[in-house]
Parts: C-alpha cells; sequence; structure tokens
C-alpha cells in the first residue's frame, strides 16, 4: 500500500496535460456516486428494518421511518426463533473454520516443503476440485449423509466443508515461499518435522491463517445451498435458509420483519469485514495475481 | 560370482536399504501431514464427484435412499431425457444470458473503479476499498431479499426515484423481459467490489517506468491504458474471467430468492432446475445427470478462456 501511495503522485505529476486536478477531482466525483450506489441497498435495509409496517403500505413509499421501532425484531425473536437460526449459523461456520485452519495448513506444508511419494497426484487432485461447481457434490453428500443419519444434524452440516481444496492452494503459496533455509536450521537442531511446522512455520504464517479464517467464516456463514438441502427441520435452519425460506413462504410480504432479518445476517458480517478488511482485500488480491 | 563381487553387492545393497528407508520415513511423515486432509477430502469431495458421475446413469429416486447401491442402471436415459428437454433448454440458455452479460459488465465496472482508485486517489481509499467490497462478503440472500424491495414495483425505492424524475417505473420481477436484466444488475453489483480488488493490486503490480516510458513517447491517457495497463493487466483479466465465469454459471441464489425461476422460466437458471429436479422431485439421477452438465460447462468456459485469452497478444 505504501509503496503506491508514493508512487501515485509520480505518476500523474509530470503529465504535461496538468491534469493532475481535474482528472482526480472526475476519478472522486465518480467513485463517490458508485459509493452512494453500493451503500444505498444497506441504508434501504437497516431503515426498512425499523419501519413500523404502515410506512411499507404508502404509496410514494417514504425513505425514512416516521415512526422508527424494534417491533420488527421483537417479532424475529418471538414468533419465529431467530436466535437458533443464529447459534446454528455461528456453530457451524466456527467448526469450519477451524477444521480448515488446522488441516488445510498441513496439507500446503507437505506439498510445499516435504519430499514423499504420492505429492503430485494429490496436489493435482485437489486443485482440480477447486472449479468443480458446488452442484456436484451435493446429491451424493445427500445421499451418505441420508445414510448415516446425519441428515438435520451439525456433523451433517460441518464434515463435507472442514477440508476446502481453496485453503489448500492458499496455504501452499505462502509455503512456497518460506525460506528453506530456516527449516533446514531447525532440521539439524534435530527438530522433528512436526515440531519445525508447529513452532517454526505456523508462527510466521499468521496472516496467511487470518485470511484464510476470515474467508472461510464468512464463505460458510453466507452458505446457502447446501444447509437448504441438509438442514429440513426448523431447528436446524441457519440464517440464510431461514431468511430464504420466510422470504419466499408465509412472511414474503412482510417487509419489515424481513429486512430486520436481512440485517441480523449481514451485521456479524459487517463487523468482522470492517475489523479485518485489510486481511481479507490483501488475501485475495494476492491469491489473484498468484492463480 | 567371485568373494569381492558378493561383498560389493552386499554393500551397496546396504546403502539401497538405509536410502530406502529414509525414503519410507519421508512417505510417513509426508502422509502424516496429508493424511486428516485428504481423508476428509476424500470422502466428501472425492468420491460424491466420482458417485454423482455413476448417479447420473441411474433412475436413482426417493424409494433408493436407504439402499442406494440398488438403484437401476438406465444408461444414457438421463442425458437423453436431458437432450429433449425443453425446460433444461430454458434453464442453460438463461444462464448463458446471465454469464455473456454479466461477466464482461462486471469486469468493465470492476476495472474502471480500480483505475480511478488507482489514479491519483489517495483520500478515503480506504473507504471505497470497504464500500465497493462490502456486497462481496454479504449473503446473496440477504442482498437478494433486500433488492426484491428495491425493484417492488408499488413500494420499491428504485420506481420511487424513477417516479420522481417522471418514470412509470415497471413491474421488474414480474416481468419475463425486465426480470433477467435486474437479476444480472443485482450480481454485477454484487461482484464488481472482487473484480476491483484484484485489479487494483495488478494495476499496483504495473511499473511505473512503463508510463513514463509511454508518456515521453508521445501517449495520452487512453493510449496508455489501451498499450500499457491493458497488456500488463492480461494475467489478471483471464484469471477474472474465468473466475467469475464459473461463478455465474452456477447462479442459483438469486432467483430462488427473487424469482423462484419466473416469470415463464425465464430467471430458471441451470443449478435451480437441479435442485428442483433433485429436491422437488426427488429425480436425483436425473439431477445428477444436470449437475455434471454443468461440470463439463464449466470446465469447457475455463478451457476456452485459457485458450483465447492467452494465446493472441
Amino acid at each position: 500500500m505504501t509503496a503506491v501511495s508514493a508512487r501515485a503522485p509520480a505518476l500523474t505529476g509530470p503529465t504535461p496535460r496538468g491534469g493532475r486536478t481535474s482528472s482526480s477531482t472526475w476519478s472522486y466525483v465518480f467513485l463517490v456516486g458508485g459509493l452512494v450506489l453500493m451503500v444505498g441497498p444497506f441504508l434501504w435495509m437497516v431503515l426498512g428494518s425499523i419501519k413500523p409496517e404502515s410506512d411499507f403500505l404508502q404509496n410514494p413509499p417514504t425513505f425514512l421511518p416516521t415512526a422508527p421501532t424494534t417491533n420488527n425484531y421483537t417479532r424475529l425473536f418471538d414468533q419465529l426463533d431467530f436466535p437458533r437460526f443464529f447459534f446454528n449459523s455461528s456453530v457451524i461456520a466456527l467448526a469450519v473454520t477451524v477444521g480448515n485452519l488446522l488441516f488445510c495448513p498441513m496439507l500446503g506444508y507437505a506439498l510445499a516443503k516435504l519430499r514423499w511419494r504420492g505429492k503430485r497426484l494429490i496436489m493435482g487432485l485437489v486443485l482440480a476440485t477447486l472449479m468443480v461447481p458446488a452442484g456436484i457434490t451435493l446429491i451424493p453428500n445427500f445421499i451418505l449423509m441420508s445414510n448415516l443419519g446425519l441428515v438435520n444434524t451439525y456433523p451433517g452440516l460441518i464434515l463435507p466443508f472442514l477440508a476446502g481444496p481453496f485453503g489448500v492452494f492458499l496455504m501452499r503459496q505462502f509455503m512456497l515461499g518460506v525460506p528453506n533455509e530456516l527449516l533446514e536450521a531447525a532440521r539439524i537442531d534435530g527438530a522433528h518435522e512436526f515440531r519445525i511446522y508447529w513452532s517454526v512455520v505456523m508462527p510466521i504464517a499468521t496472516p496467511v491463517l487470518a485470511t484464510l479464517g476470515i474467508l472461510t467464516f464468512l464463505g460458510n456463514w453466507n452458505s446457502f445451498l447446501y444447509p437448504l438441502v441438509m438442514a429440513q427441520e426448523p431447528q436446524m435452519y441457519t440464517l440464510p435458509v431461514a431468511l430464504a425460506t420466510f422470504a419466499t413462504g408465509q412472511y414474503q410480504a412482510d417487509h419489515g420483519m424481513l429486512m430486520a432479518g436481512s440485517v441480523i445476517l449481514v451485521v456479524p458480517v459487517l463487523i468482522v469485514f470492517i475489523l479485518f478488511q485489510r486481511w481479507i482485500t490483501e488475501g485475495i488480491a494476492t491469491t489473484g495475481l498468484k492463480g | 560370482m567371485t568373494v569381492p563381487a558378493l561383498a560389493q553387492r552386499r554393500t551397496t545393497a546396504e546403502a539401497t536399504s538405509v536410502a530406502s528407508a529414509r525414503r519410507w520415513r519421508e512417505d510417513l511423515t509426508g502422509w502424516a501431514f496429508a493424511a486428516p486432509f485428504v481423508i476428509l477430502f476424500g470422502v466428501f469431495l472425492a468420491f460424491p464427484i466420482l458417485a454423482s458421475f455413476i448417479l447420473s446413469f441411474t433412475s436413482f429416486g426417493l424409494r433408493d435412499l436407504a439402499n442406494p447401491i440398488g438403484a437401476t442402471f438406465v444408461g444414457l436415459k438421463n442425458y437423453l431425457d436431458l437432450f429433449g428437454d425443453s425446460k433444461f433448454w430454458t434453464s442453460l440458455l438463461n444462464t448463458f444470458y446471465f454469464v455473456v452479460v454479466g461477466v464482461p459488465l462486471t469486469l468493465a465496472l470492476g476495472l474502471l473503479i480500480a483505475n480511478a482508485l488507482n489514479r491519483g486517489v489517495t483520500r478515503f481509499r480506504t473507504a471505497f476499498r470497504v464500500g465497493y467490497y462490502l456486497p462481496v462478503i454479504t449473503s446473496i440472500v440477504a442482498i437478494a431479499v433486500v433488492w426484491r424491495f428495491l425493484l417492488n414495483p408499488d413500494v420499491g425505492l428504485v420506481n420511487m426515484l424513477l417516479g420522481a424524475v417522471g418514470i412509470n417505473g415497471p413491474a421488474w420481477l414480474a416481468d419475463p423481459v425486465l426480470a433477467m436484466p435486474a437479476i444480472i444488475a443485482m450480481a454485477v453489483w454484487r461482484n464488481l467490489g472482487f473484480a476491483m480488488v484484484v485489479f487494483l493490486a495488478g494495476l499496483q503490480a504495473i511499473p511505473a517506468s512503463l508510463y513514463e516510458a509511454a508518456s515521453i513517447d508521445g501517449a495520452g491517457r487512453w493510449q496508455a491504458f489501451r498499450f500499457v495497463t491493458i497488456p500488463m493487466l492480461r494475467p489478471t483479466i483471464l484469471f477474472m474471467t474465468v473466475i467469475t465465469t464459473i461463478g455465474y454459471l452456477q447462479l442459483f441464489e438469486e432467483p430462488f430468492v427473487m424469482t423462484d425461476g419466473g416469470p415463464l422460466d425465464k430467471t430458471l437458471s441451470v443449478t435451480m432446475y437441479m435442485y428442483q429436479q433433485g429436491f422437488k422431485f426427488f429425480h436425483q439421477g436425473y439431477a445428477s445427470a444436470i449437475a455434471y452438465v454443468l461440470f463439463v460447462i464449466v470446465a469447457f468456459a475455463a478451457f476456452l478462456q485459457f485458450k483465447f485469452l492467452r494465446s493472441d497478444a
């Protein structure tokens, strides 16, 4: 980031057309205009969630709530089981995140830094599945889970995602950049391979692990198709499944309640994102470039 | 065989056995690291990919659920049926429409914003990045619910704003012609932030000296963009095209929440049709064939893009 801000003036400074102010002014106008369009729907969602039902019946509609209310939220908690859905989403997303943080770096390390027979095969298989559509595994996993009696259970919703190929790809990219001298030094000191991994490699991998953890959490918090199939009893619904079910079912005209439900689904993600946005965008940019 | 020759053989044998013991130790360590992932990967990803291929040649249905091995093989019947299934063709066409319009729009807007950000914008950089990226990390379900209300003909914000300038806005999602464009607009809105972040990183990797050289040669702003930025970004553009196409080919949540595939099946996507066949009608053999056709299309699209976007310079 710093390298760029240092370069930006040099880039635009010497242009003979003296475009610096005018061109960057246009950039700002364009970007701010776009930003309004990007943030607008979120604002509409939050405002909608505190509008009384009567505000939605007016034509033309009001932008601001006439009499702000928490009624929509209390209905979500009293009439529907949103605390439960929130809990389900959290448990699943956290468990999957922990699994990926454990298993992906291990394989990533083995692929980047260890010599073993079968390595090329495993690498080829894992990377080949990166672009496989999610729909492919849906039906067999559903059949598998229903034969194991795991439909409508946490293991049924968690197990298939504990080991994601994206994490292996990300971690391998990182591990390739770890200097061999560092590992050799530890080997000469007599450290066992697992010890090297745990006390030499993992500490320097913290930033990548943070990126992987955040991306995995977000991806699974928002996941829809698989939980839609695997959580058939309302008590196992995740937030997206609950929201989509109510939005396409009996509550489809209940603006206020659906907006409040959307807020509950979106806000935790916004907090995670605003706190960790640097890891997310930089992690994505890095994998994007190296991909 | 002479004695020295035998001794010679013994030592090489010992050497190879030491080497092979070491080799075994290395294999053991490697597999110890790989095993937890590989087991989970094998059971829940690799095996299902194979299983769904096999399923696509069976008439697997609800009654086979308790005894999957007993499903009846029907050969190519599912694929032949798909060929004559007009609803499948509709879903395929809709999905292509979504991809062919949506991908270029997403990338072009992402690049435009990245370029604007990269060009002398030093203040509020983080605010812009966060703002444009916000929808990318947000649940598509939540976005689709909110957009459904935004596009509501009677109480939606879009038609309210159109009304303010004297335009009588249409019933977007209930109109067979406008429903897909509305879904495309929403998808572009949601995903351009991802393209922006990746393109921004790509732009920042272009050496400033190239622009200086171009400017010395008398290149204007557009020419610098055309002859420096675009060629230098080629790998990033390729990557983004492939990733976005693969993602867009799997269109599902948006029509599921916003239109249920309607009006008149105009927003029915392939994944949605697969879901309906597999989990509404429980034709899981047939649904597996749909999934596999989509898989082949995804792989083929990626292959084509690598081939064409890479070669011509």
